[in-house]
């Protein structure tokens, strides 16, 4: 028992080490610092993705246009509203997660397959009025013209917006906050009652559990850290595009989750490090990266379906 | 076809062989192998290698590979190789284009940057080179702002802008077809800015519009677009999609029989997009931004056109292909001129730098304007040949030739206001 | 503006007879599989592409006839080879596997026939309106539409009156007892996954008549059958072909009035049908889980 609690603590503090060396480390091995940066923003959209997925068991593949929508709200408030970095974060949030719970509130009684498509379909009036809305959005050429700003303390100014190592630690922090909150709901006894919903629905609804209230939450609350991490994207790229809201992003982020091990907390993170990297490398090596990505997704499906960690444990067990 | 990205060798990286591209070459000129000084000139291109913009990048990229071969030929840039980095942007994802740019910028420590097709991709990537003071070269996007309102002192455009596109056809269109047109714009800013400038121009020369079609980017079907154009009963029906919708658009146009009772006409064609369609479907008047057939001989033409062909298994060279060949070339050139490969410096070498005839090849005087950086190429305007009289690879029969730099806007009206670095 | 709206109403049905053709072979694998076939628009240019290259020894009618068979052959050694792996699993797996396979197939096209959009042409007699007035029906258009009701028309006849069709419709209500009654529904299944493919690749020949032949071509007429089947109920092949006209009408109509609108229209329709009747038009009840 005690053992294992601390090999979990163990474990614990090598993925923070690593996280926090990583503008150190990352170059020996032909990374950089851009590069560490897209995969936090990235892998919290993973685990946001995985908040509903794993621990409620309910599939949306139409998360992209929360992410998306973050992004715009976060580019738009930087834009428009207030030169300011952390009120771009929580207008990108706003915006992302507030559309996601209405909706939400129309799908919670759909399942399983049909909720997927249904997802799918709706991602997919996001982005078409991210696509159609020109004047506002930027159409297909993106919204431009924003950038972070340098962060002031009141007693220090960090500059962010020109010093990638300073930004990757501001992601970094962003990254662990909300790693934290989604933490402390998946211990409290609403996460509980998540999991009780995902193994087994009808036992939960015996139980009095109000199932579609919970999933309605949960969705909600994954749809808020979604729209949060693609925020934070936007100031990664300091640019917002539709394609930030599309349905093939939404798969990318579900084969995150699923490759990296859904049932567990930190897997979507290894899962987005390896399919952000693997990406990154073999499309400079080969221009037809795509197949791989392709080959890779259906040896993920048919062979390694509870994702590498799973794996991981599973080989403990054994 | 080879897998690699890099067509020459296998490599992760394009390594480009000095003794195998002098032997490549015919040139006569003496046949020495390089001794390279230091380490290599670094080139990184951020264009789309996947998606629908895939075959022009794929021709850009040939154009600059030729380059590339003919540069280290002759010594390469100041004594040092020129080597060319290719990353895949995607056809439209602007995250990934950045990621490509920073990659290229901040980890393999390009000296150039060069990219991208998609207007949208180009400017998020100015973004970035000019946040990091790299020279960048947009070879093949064509939206306004790029040497315009958003101009950049590090950032030079071969292509033409929209409004020299609008500018090169405008008159010819009005004075032999008639005054009342109607347009298919794709509903975007590139496509808003394109009509713009035809309507400006149609105006001033004193037409009307009957209609204006916004439809939207992708979209597969245009017959309900037509039934309205049709009924609007204009002398020209003015095509102003582009890439695949535009092979859509004109394949049905020529089905529905419209090119038998209304002109067919639009600005910027590309040969891409022409040899995808069938026969009847190439009608029409249009502008190229550069064609291989020429009526006045230009020194290495026939050459550039010969060593292409190698390259593209037997294909002619379009317009990309002489972007991307320009592309390299100016970076070639500018260094020489400035003798330095520092950023600053060599954009002022490229600002009102004239390119020699055996790279321009084309009439007129071509050369980047200093105040809004972008190249003054010639419009190459006529008509499309749809059986290719004769020669099958001859689809455009070229009218005239107008130099950019009467079809240009001025650089005031461009919106730049130019600032270089002190 | 009557005969506008007339004119696209009738040219509405025409394209809504192209996206029903598309959607109901994609319900018909999502009814008895209940797999989303994300790679449906790929095997769609797998199609177009086969046609293309079959045309120069077969002629257009031949490559019209072998290159369907040919993509369904196709669809059913991805079937057994790879999707029946992942029935009886969480229908997550479905989707990533076609998701994944539509990343193969595109670059694989590109690969073999190259990024350059291809050249296709069809019969001169085809190519030409019938009349001036109604130049928008063209013979081809006319031919287009005459196939997707043959095979709608035979698909329909198969599944009512074939021993395999009956089967196929049983197990769409309720696979555990068709299964249960000793009937192997994994031939079944691949059976009618083939035929969905087939639908596809038909689709795919018939629009490369009208589109530009490249690696992306199915990308833009995968959502308009998606949203087909959502509008006209998961589960039945009427309401595909019934959600894939009204998609294609109100396009048609909605471009006449507010052009900009005319993709987002297919959206809102589905919308208001999630709102008033959340099963879809001809859904039945119990079909949604």
């Amino acid at each position: 028992m005690t053992s294992g609690r601390m090999r979990q603590g163990a474990i614990l503090a090598a993925i923070w080490a690593a996280l926090i060396f990583a503008p150190y480390w990352m170059p020996l091995f032909g990374g950089y610092t851009a590069l560490g940066t897209r995969v936090l923003a990235i892998g919290l959209g993973a685990m946001s993705v995985n908040f509903l997925l794993g621990f409620t068991g309910v599939l949306s593949f139409g998360h992209a246009a929360w992410f998306g929508l973050g992004a715009y709200g976060a580019g738009l408030c930087l834009k428009w509203i207030a030169a300011s970095t952390p009120l771009g974060l929580l207008a990108g949030t706003l915006l992302g997660g507030i559309a996601g719970g209405l909706l939400g509130a129309l799908l919670v009684r759909r399942r399983g397959i049909y909720f997927a498509m249904v997802t799918i379909a709706f991602g997919q009036v996001f982005y078409y009025i991210a696509f159609q809305w020109s004047s506002l959005t930027g159409g297909d050429d993106g919204l431009r013209g924003f950038a972070r700003q340098p962060l002031h303390l009141g007693f220090a100014t960090i500059n962010i917006l020109n010093d990638a190592t300073a930004f990757y630690y501001f992601a970094l922090l962003c990254f662990a906050i909300v790693v934290g909150i989604m933490g402390f709901i998946l211990r409290s006894p609403f996460g509980h009652t998540m999991i009780a919903i995902r193994e087994n629905e009808r036992r939960a609804r015996f139980l009095g559990i109000a199932v579609e209230l919970h999933i309605w939450i949960a969705f909600t609350l994954s749809c808020f850290f979604m729209a949060f991490s693609g925020a934070l994207y936007a100031m990664v790229n300091n640019f917002a595009d539709p394609r930030m809201l599309h349905y093939s992003l939404s798969g990318d982020f579900v084969i995150m989750a699923v490759m990296g091990g859904m049932r567990t907390f930190w897997g979507p993170l290894l899962g987005a490090v390896v399919f952000v990297v693997l990406q990154d490398y073999i499309s400079s090596i080969t221009v037809n990266w795509m197949s791989f990505i392709g080959l890779m997704i259906v040896a993920i499906v048919l062979f390694f379906p509870r994702g590498l960690l799973g794996l991981l444990r599973q080989r403990k067990a054994a | 076809m080879k897998k690699s990205i890099h067509s020459l060798t296998p490599d992760r990286r394009t390594i480009l062989k000095g003794a195998a591209a002098v032997g490549a070459l015919q040139i006569a000129s003496p046949f020495v192998i390089p001794v390279w000084a230091a380490d290599a000139v670094k080139i990184g291109i951020a264009n789309p290698l996947t998606g629908t913009y895939a075959a022009t990048g794929k021709n850009e990229q040939i154009g600059m590979q030729l380059a590339a071969e003919q540069i280290n030929a002759k010594g390469g840039i100041l004594g040092r190789k020129v080597e060319l980095l290719f990353e895949d942007s995607t056809s439209g994802d602007a995250g990934t284009a950045v990621q490509k740019t920073r990659k290229l910028i901040e980890r393999d420590r390009v000296n150039f940057l060069v990219g991208n097709v998609n207007s949208a991709l180009a400017q998020a990537m100015a973004q970035v080179s000019n946040e990091k003071g790299v020279l960048h070269i947009v070879p093949g996007g064509h939206t306004d702002p790029i040497t315009g309102k958003d101009c950049k002192w590090n950032v030079f455009r071969v292509c033409n802008t929209t409004r020299m596109e609008a500018n090169a056809v405008s008159t010819l269109l009005f004075k032999t077809y008639g005054k009342k047109w109607h347009f298919i714009t794709p509903d975007y800013a590139f496509g808003h800015t394109l009509y713009q400038g035809c309507e400006a121009n149609l105006k001033k020369l004193g037409g009307t519009v009957t209609g204006n079609e916004l439809t939207p980017l992708g979209i597969t079907d245009f017959s309900a677009y037509l039934i309205k154009a049709r009924a609007a009963n204009p002398d020209v029906l003015v095509v102003l999609v582009q890439g695949n919708d535009m092979v859509n658009c004109l394949k049905q146009i020529s089905q529905f029989g419209i090119d038998k009772q209304i002109h067919i006409a639009g600005t910027q064609q590309e040969l891409e997009a022409v040899e995808a369609m069938p026969p009847e479907a190439r009608v029409g008047v249009w502008m190229f931004e550069w064609y291989w057939k020429q009526a006045a001989s230009q020194p290495g033409l026939d050459q550039f056109i010969a060593e292409i062909r190698k390259k593209s298994g037997g294909k002619v060279p379009t317009a990309r292909t002489w972007f991307g060949y320009v592309t390299i070339h100016s970076y070639a050139l500018a260094c020489a001129k400035a003798k330095s490969i520092e950023a600053k410096t060599v954009a002022k070498a490229l600002s009102d730098m004239e390119l020699p005839p055996e790279v321009k090849l084309q009439p007129n005087k071509v050369f980047f304007r200093g105040g809004d950086h972008q190249l003054m190429l010639s419009a190459f305007i006529g008509q499309l040949n749809s059986k290719g009289d004769g020669d099958p690879e001859n689809l455009f029969k070229v009218n005239s030739v107008v130099a950019g730099e009467s079809i240009a806007p001025s650089i005031a009206d461009t919106g730049c206001k130019m600032q270089m670095p002190a | 503006m009557i005969d506008l709206l007339l004119f696209n109403a009738t040219n509405g049905l025409i394209i809504g007879a192209f996206y029903a053709l598309m959607a109901i072979g994609l319900s018909l694998i999502l009814n008895l599989s209940n797999v989303i076939n994300f790679a449906h628009g790929g095997f769609l240019v797998i199609g177009a592409y086969l046609s293309y290259s079959l045309t120069p020894y077969l002629g257009f009618w031949g490559a019209l006839i072998v290159a369907p068979f040919l993509t369904a052959a196709i669809g059913f050694l991805v079937e057994r080879l790879l999707i029946r792996r992942v029935y009886g699993r969480d229908p997550l797996y479905s989707l990533l596997l076609t998701f994944g396979l539509a990343f193969i197939i595109e670059d694989g096209t590109r690969q073999i026939w190259g990024a350059l959009g291809k050249p296709t042409s069809i019969p001169a007699f085809l190519s030409k309106p019938l009349s001036y007035q109604f130049f928008f029906i063209t013979g081809y258009r006319l031919f287009m539409v005459a196939i997707v009701v043959l095979a709608i028309a035979v698909l329909f006849v198969l599944l009512r009156y074939t021993r395999a069709g009956i089967r196929v419709r049983a197990g769409t209500l309720d696979l555990e007892t068709v299964a249960a009654l000793g009937i192997n529904i994994r031939t079944l299944r691949s059976l009618n996954f083939a035929i969905g493919i087939f639908l596809a690749g038909l689709a795919g020949v018939l629009a490369s008549g009208q589109l530009g032949l490249e690696p992306t071509m199915g990308d833009g007429l995968l959502m308009p059958s998606f949203i087909a089947i959502i509008v006209g109920g998961v589960g039945s092949l009427n309401g595909t072909l019934l959600g894939g006209l009204m998609i294609g009408v109100a396009a048609g109509l909605t471009a006449v009035v507010f052009p900009s609108a005319s993709d987002a229209i297919m959206y809102v329709i589905m919308a208001i049908v999630l709102l008033v009747r959340p099963r879809g038009l001809l859904g039945e009840e119990g079909m949604l889980t």
